[in-house]
């Protein structure tokens, strides 16, 4: 009965805007009107507020007219007979609700500032993350805009059972899906029950407890405006792009466990905004007719063994996953995973043993797909702390298959290996490091799992280039050897062929436009020189992409005649993005910042931008929190650089590119580059050096600043003629 | 009952539970009315009159055809189907002109409002920038009344107008506008489509039965997409566009201690100042000092649905009750201007303490008073008919007013009104509504719409719609035919679950709507084109109106405007089933109009005398609809992974979407 909830819809909203209001009230006599109120780090203001009204919310009296907003929008409660169409009335009293709480929740961080971690993983003493601040939603977002997260699951309460809460958070997981957990039910809270059940929680594992009161739905519901905001390209204040945006491409819906209060119905009223449905497992009334979401509002009473599936039906969501047979949770969910020095059984290489992976091609006839060998002790046939050497030698065979697309295959390694449950993989090549951990060992886990997972997983995701797979793993140090002593070789003859490879050597570029599920008018141009500004996608990749799926995401371009070699504007790539883009971008350098700039979804490693008085280009990392040169930080400028659209003087790079040498080409190189932050500066520092040197200037490393010298124009400027930085000397290039 | 009543032998086909109450006390029993004048005429309707083939277009008839028959052609040689098309398309032209008259004076007060000449203000800024952008009016910066008054005369030269389109034409779909500008009956003005169809029937100009229909299409049209929508459009603006409210509708609505004034006709103009004028102390003032409790202002026929949907004013009767209010005995005055008031109302009072009182100059009567509704002192005129009225309340004699029978309805849903409520302020949109049909939930969408007359049964629209609820098919009502689905219980929002099936029970449940929209009065019909045409827009449902699972009927149909609202619709692409057509008579303009239509506008007339076989041929209508939209089998849910996402169109910025 539509009629009850949205009856409770309405009374709930009216408590939680009074609640508010009172808190403001309270607020503003103690602060007053002129004081700042804000979420943790964030460009996107309150953003609920901030994308349905356009309204920026920077003091506590800027809240008076969102007050308002709310009083208007609240409609009368619903009679009990001759009652006046009550399903509008309660969508809007919904969305009053998430203001409300938006401005609640900014009055608490202004109250206690310590309420939320504000971290990424919980803290020993506050499981309660709160607002993801904008590092964290980028960070994130890049997995909304690829596809590895198709949505998130608002849990409002918890089973009251712990084995039951992990299994629902562990099958949300294995859909691939956030899990953002907020209130509780019957005294216990999810988050709670999770860790109590040694089930790590944070947003590494995508289980997120933003909140003990219902009033952080709006955490979640904020998260949904700012994914259109930043990747969408969607205007604050277009509310209905926005809601529609969402209803279409962010998967999300509200999983409720227990009795529904008004409060949390008003929640939910809210959501349906967004086309983002209620299912809970209480005996509640159910909304079944489609409409403004794509399939049911609310479906009730639904059993937890059932929960899961039933949500991601009505959510009309597809997942496609492979099984993998073995005995442990599989799925990007774990990816972020950690095993900490009390969850550890064993680890291979890491500096503490040998350890190596390698994937080289062979003859068709060499290879028995699905061979998976071991050669020295299992995890069974050791104690916990005996740490093992390990070499991963992966032998692939097809008849697409070329020598150029080992290295992307053998990448997949270190994500595809942490995939598993329980068990942690950094590093690459001969550098790589696993760690084991207690769980996954009580569950069967055995070194032979990894080479299942690789063989399955890379038959699904490079069935067009590979025909047969076989994995021989080796735990005995002479055999580990061997196989280093291979990749070495199979290494240093990759890196010579793959850095002779340039924008001139090859005919044709690959676009990318994997994200326009989430930034529909973006498209990237990776060139050799240039990969993806989201750091994960080179040229190989697409051009090995394009032989997997031909007509996906990432297609060939003839690059066809450079009317401009400095700019890089070629006539082939200018026809494609203008088309790819549907109209929205019809010219398009690739390389230059001032003309044309490339356009960015939103999920660039880095954001260069001009800093016109130092006649030079600052570069800032995502991670980096602080005050950039430019004014601004780098959530502001994301704001300016990303949603597809091109800004001259700003733009979304890879750190990756920083040394290369089509670099800002038009403004002049790596001369211009005046600024970055130290953690980026240090991060790079090998590579770029290497480039000082090549372009004849190995001083310049040291010219350029960080914020330790400065983060403001004026101060770079002194240091720079300081240091006779090459850029002051350069012609203008604004 | 009816044998009870002296005179009338037919009111078995009374079933309205307040009438027939009412007709059994002794004081309306010396009432007569309709029912006791068709018993005492004591003759039928001429046969060439109701089927179409009495020529009287000249004086050298009037001819009555008998088609087929070689020697009974019209004296000048018109055939049966020539002289039909003319009386047809002359009903529409006079349906139409009466349309446009009310518009034009709508046009004017609102022009007069724009410039405070009125005590009238612009109420709905919202739709006033809507109309001005389909205008070409520029509103940025601008005060509303100034757009206004580019809007209003913009909206009058529209009347006079002689070539070029009708501007709303271009709200249409495509497809509707291409279909009309093929067939060249896109009007170019409103009066200008009215003389010409007035000439071509004249005698010997037109007598090519197509070729007059595609003038009597194009006037329709004028009337539809012209003058009715312009009427509509602006006095939601000046009045306010309806929204949901409560009301009642019934003749319980009159009170025993309230001056009982009643406004029967069709322009709101009057009406709005008599509600304005009733606030005023010096009329509340007379009030008590005649002894009564307060001034009862109640609607009847159309300019009760206007002030019944814009201010939640009570309905006392509709069409076919107009006598049956003033045979209470309770009401003061009842206040006409236009349209559908029967001269029998001041001999049903005569000698009674009731007045009736006529305001507009062309509408005057015998044994009426006249006080004419002068625009310019809106509020002078309208208190000087309500003191007239406050002064009978001490002569009121024996009454009775049925006040125990009386139901609620929900009423309000202009095209704005179904637009929110459907997602709210942030979401509306008619997706809803598609959805749901596409699904199943709802079979379609009907427009139960027109007048009321005596010679069947007054539970005929009732009839229908029982069955068309049952079948999932919600109903969208206007006019005397709304108020007679109100008075029966439809537009309850609890009548969802009394009579409808499972899926549109259902919708209305999520919603909170009835099963029955009130829509507004007959002129209303326009805001049933733009509901269409929405339709069509929001997709899944086709490409033109004719594609949508929708149909159309006026069963009761009395009034020529409803034969001009008939041709507007299928014109239009909408399915239209009255009771009768008086068309029978010629046997190949019938068939043009039963078929032949259908292949140029993509739909077509039919007419079926029995109310529930009307209905199931709705029904079949909207069955085949769905039939050729591919949508009668249950559909598989569809789930979206990444690809799909990537592929879709929507919430792309600067690509139409989310721009409103």
């Amino acid at each position: 009965m539509s009629k009850i909830i949205c009856s409770a819809a309405i009374r709930g909203a009216r408590k939680i805007i009074d609640m508010a209001e009172e808190s403001y009230e309270e607020a503003l006599k103690k602060y007053g009107a002129d004081h700042e109120v804000s979420f943790p780090n964030t460009a996107y203001y309150l953003p609920v507020i901030y994308s349905m009204l356009g309204a920026k919310v920077e003091k506590l009296g800027d809240m008076k007219d969102i007050f308002q907003e709310c009083r208007t929008l609240m409609p009368p409660v619903v009679t009990e007979d001759i009652w006046l169409p009550y399903l509008a009335p309660a969508l809007d009293a919904g969305m009053a609700t998430f203001f409300a709480e938006e401005m609640y929740e900014a009055i608490r961080y202004l109250n206690t500032p310590n309420f939320y971690t504000k971290t990424e993983d919980p803290t020993a003493d506050n499981i309660w993350l709160g607002a993801a601040d904008d590092v964290i939603f980028r960070k994130r977002g890049v997995e909304f805009v690829d596809g590895t997260a198709p949505g998130f699951a608002a849990i409002m309460g918890t089973p009251a059972d712990k084995e039951v809460a992990s299994r629902i958070a562990l099958e949300l997981q294995e859909k691939n899906l956030y899990i953002f957990m907020h209130d509780q039910t019957g005294g216990l809270t999810m988050p709670d029950l999770l860790v109590k059940n040694n089930v790590q929680v944070g947003w590494n594992t995508r289980l997120v407890p933003f909140g003990q009161s219902y009033t952080t739905a709006v955490f979640a519901i904020g998260f949904a405006c700012r994914v259109a905001m930043a990747f969408g390209g969607i205007k604050p204040g277009d509310y209905k792009g926005n809601l529609l945006y969402n209803k279409d491409r962010t998967f999300a819906f509200v999983m409720a466990f227990g009795p529904v209060s008004d409060e949390w119905y008003a929640n939910a009223a809210g959501a349906i905004n967004w086309g983002f449905p209620t299912i809970s497992d209480y005996d509640i009334p159910e909304v079944l007719p489609t409409g403004i979401c794509t399939y049911e509002h609310v479906v009730s009473n639904i059993p937890h063994n059932e929960i899961v599936q039933k949500a991601i039906e009505v959510r009309g969501l597809k997942v496609n996953i492979t099984k993998i047979d073995i005995p442990l949770a599989f799925g990007p969910a774990f990816e972020g995973e950690r095993v900490r020095k009390d969850e550890l059984f064993m680890e291979c290489g890491g500096g503490r043993t040998p350890g190596v992976e390698v994937l080289i091609s062979k003859g068709m006839d060499e290879v028995e797909d699905g061979l998976v060998t071991l050669e020295g002790p299992d995890i069974c046939d050791i104690q916990q702390g005996q740490n093992l050497p390990l070499g991963i030698l992966v032998e692939v065979a097809g008849r697409q298959m070329q020598s150029d697309f080992e290295p992307i295959l053998e990448r997949q390694f270190h994500h595809l290996t942490n995939y598993i449950q329980g068990i942690m993989h950094m590093g690459q090549r001969n550098i790589m490091w696993v760690r084991i951990g207690k769980a996954a060992v009580e569950k069967g886990f055995s070194f032979k799992h990894i080479g299942k997972v690789l063989h399955g997983k890379l038959h699904q995701e490079f069935g067009a280039i590979v025909d047969k797979i076989q994995v021989k793993l080796f735990t005995v140090e002479d055999k580990v050897k061997e196989v280093m002593a291979l990749a070495t070789s199979v290494y240093t003859e990759r890196d010579l062929r793959l850095g002779a490879m340039t924008d001139e050597t090859e005919d044709v570029f690959y676009s990318c436009t994997l994200c326009q599920s989430f930034a529909p008018s973006h498209v990237c141009v990776i060139t050799p020189e240039r990969i993806g500004m989201c750091g994960a996608y080179n040229w190989l990749d697409g051009k090995a992409s394009y032989q997997i799926n031909p007509t996906g995401p990432n297609q060939p371009i003839e690059k066809g005649e450079c009317t401009d070699p400095d700019n890089g504007y070629y006539v082939g790539i200018n026809e494609f993005v203008n088309q790819a883009s549907r109209g929205a971008v019809p010219e398009v350098s690739c390389y230059s910042l001032m003309n044309n700039p490339m356009t960015a979804c939103g999920c660039f490693e880095a954001i260069a931008a001009m800093l016109p008085t130092c006649n030079g280009i600052m570069v800032v990392n995502r991670d980096f929190l602080g005050m950039t040169p430019s004014g601004m930080k780098f959530t502001s400028l994301a704001g300016m650089a990303g949603g597809g659209m091109q800004t001259p003087g700003f733009m979304g790079v890879s750190k990756h590119y920083m040394t290369s040498n089509k670099l800002f080409k038009a403004e002049g190189g790596l001369k211009r580059v005046v600024w970055m932050p130290k953690m980026l500066k240090e991060e790079i520092s090998e590579k770029l050096k290497e480039v000082c040197k090549n372009i004849g200037m190995p001083e310049l490393y040291d010219m350029i600043a960080t914020e330790e010298q400065g983060t403001t124009e004026e101060e770079i400027y002194k240091f720079l003629k300081e240091k006779g930085h090459p850029a002051l000397e350069m012609e203008t290039a604004v | 009952m009816s044998d009870e009543r002296s005179g009338c032998s037919s009111c078995d086909m009374i079933t309205g539970a307040s009438t027939k109450d009412l007709l059994n006390q002794d004081l309306a029993k010396q009432v007569r009315t309709a029912y006791d004048r068709i018993e005492s005429r004591g003759m039928s309707s001429c046969l060439f009159g109701s089927s179409g083939t009495c020529c009287k277009v000249c004086n050298m008839g009037p001819c009555q055809i008998i088609d087929g028959v070689d020697s009974m052609v019209g004296v000048c040689g018109a055939t049966a189907d020539t002289v039909a098309a003319r009386n047809f398309a002359r009903i529409i032209a006079a349906g139409t002109a009466a349309h446009t008259d009310h518009a034009r004076e709508m046009v004017r007060g609102f022009i007069a409002t724009a410039k405070g000449e009125t005590p009238h203000e612009i109420k709905d800024v919202q739709k006033l920038h809507v109309l001005a952008e389909i205008f070409g009016i520029a509103t940025e910066g601008r005060d509303k009344n100034e757009i206004a008054l580019e809007l209003g005369n913009k909206a009058l030269a529209e009347f006079g107008q002689q070539d070029g389109l009708l501007t709303m034409i271009k709200r249409a779909p495509k497809k509707q506008q291409a279909i009309w500008k093929k067939l060249g009956v896109e009007p170019r003005g409103i009066d200008r489509e009215v003389v010409e169809t007035m000439h071509r029937t004249h005698m010997g100009v037109d007598q090519e039965f197509r070729n007059i229909m595609l003038q009597g299409s194009r006037c329709a049209l004028a009337d539809g997409w012209g003058a009715s929508m312009l009427s509509t459009e602006l006095t939601d603006i000046m009045f306010g566009t309806p929204v949901p409210r409560r009301a009642i509708v019934d003749l319980g609505v009159l009170k025993g201690d309230h001056v009982n004034v009643t406004v029967h006709g069709h322009e709101p103009l009057l009406a709005e100042s008599l509600c304005l004028a009733a606030e005023d102390p010096e009329i509340l003032a007379l009030v008590k000092k005649v002894g009564a409790k307060g001034l009862n202002l109640a609607g009847v026929c159309c300019t009760g649905n206007e002030i019944l949907m814009r201010r939640g004013i009570p309905v006392a009767g509709s069409f076919i009750q107009q006598e049956m209010v003033l045979a209470t005995g309770a009401v003061e005055a009842m206040v006409v201007d236009v349209q559908c008031v029967m001269p029998s109302v001041a001999q049903i009072v005569k000698g009674k303490h009731t007045d009736i009182i006529t305001t507009n100059y062309r509408a005057k009567m015998p044994d009426a008073i006249h006080i004419q509704f002068e625009e310019e002192d809106a509020m002078g005129s309208a208190k000087k008919i309500l003191i007239k009225a406050i002064n009978n309340f001490k002569k009121r004699g024996d009454y009775y007013i049925p006040t125990d029978k009386k139901l609620d309805v929900v009423v309000g849903f202009s095209h704005e009104t179904i637009n929110y409520m459907l997602g709210g302020r942030f979401r509306q949109s008619y997706r809803p509504l598609n959805d749901n049909i596409i699904n199943g939930r709802i079979k379609g969408v009907a427009a139960l719409v027109g007048c009321e007359h005596y010679k069947y049964a007054d539970d005929v629209h009732y009839k229908i719609a029982v069955e068309l609820l049952k079948n999932n098919i919600l109903i969208l009502a206007t006019g005397c035919a709304a108020q007679a689905l109100g008075r029966k219980g439809l537009m309850r929002p609890e009548a969802a679950a009394e009579y409808c099936g499972a899926g549109l029970a259902e919708v209305c449940e999520t919603v909170g709507m009835p099963p029955v929209l009130h829509v507004g009065s007959c002129v209303d019909n326009s805001r049933l084109l733009i509901a269409l045409t929405e339709m069509v827009k929001e997709g899944g449902l086709g490409e033109s109106i004719a594609d949508l699972p929708a149909c159309g009927t006026a069963p009761l149909w009395m009034s020529e405007k409803a034969v001009a609202i008939g041709q507007y619709f299928v014109a239009s692409g909408a399915h239209i089933v009255f009771q009768n057509l008086p068309v029978t008579g010629a046997k190949a303009f019938n068939k043009y109009l039963l078929d032949g239509m259908k292949e140029e506008y993509g739909a077509c007339w039919d007419y079926e005398e029995d109310p529930i076989k009307l209905a199931h041929k709705m029904i079949k209508a909207i069955d085949e609809k769905r039939e050729a939209l591919g949508i009668n089998k249950k559909q598989d849910r569809v789930l979206f992974d990444m690809g799909m996402r990537r592929d879709l169109t929507s919430g792309i910025p600067g690509m139409g979407c989310g721009q409103k």
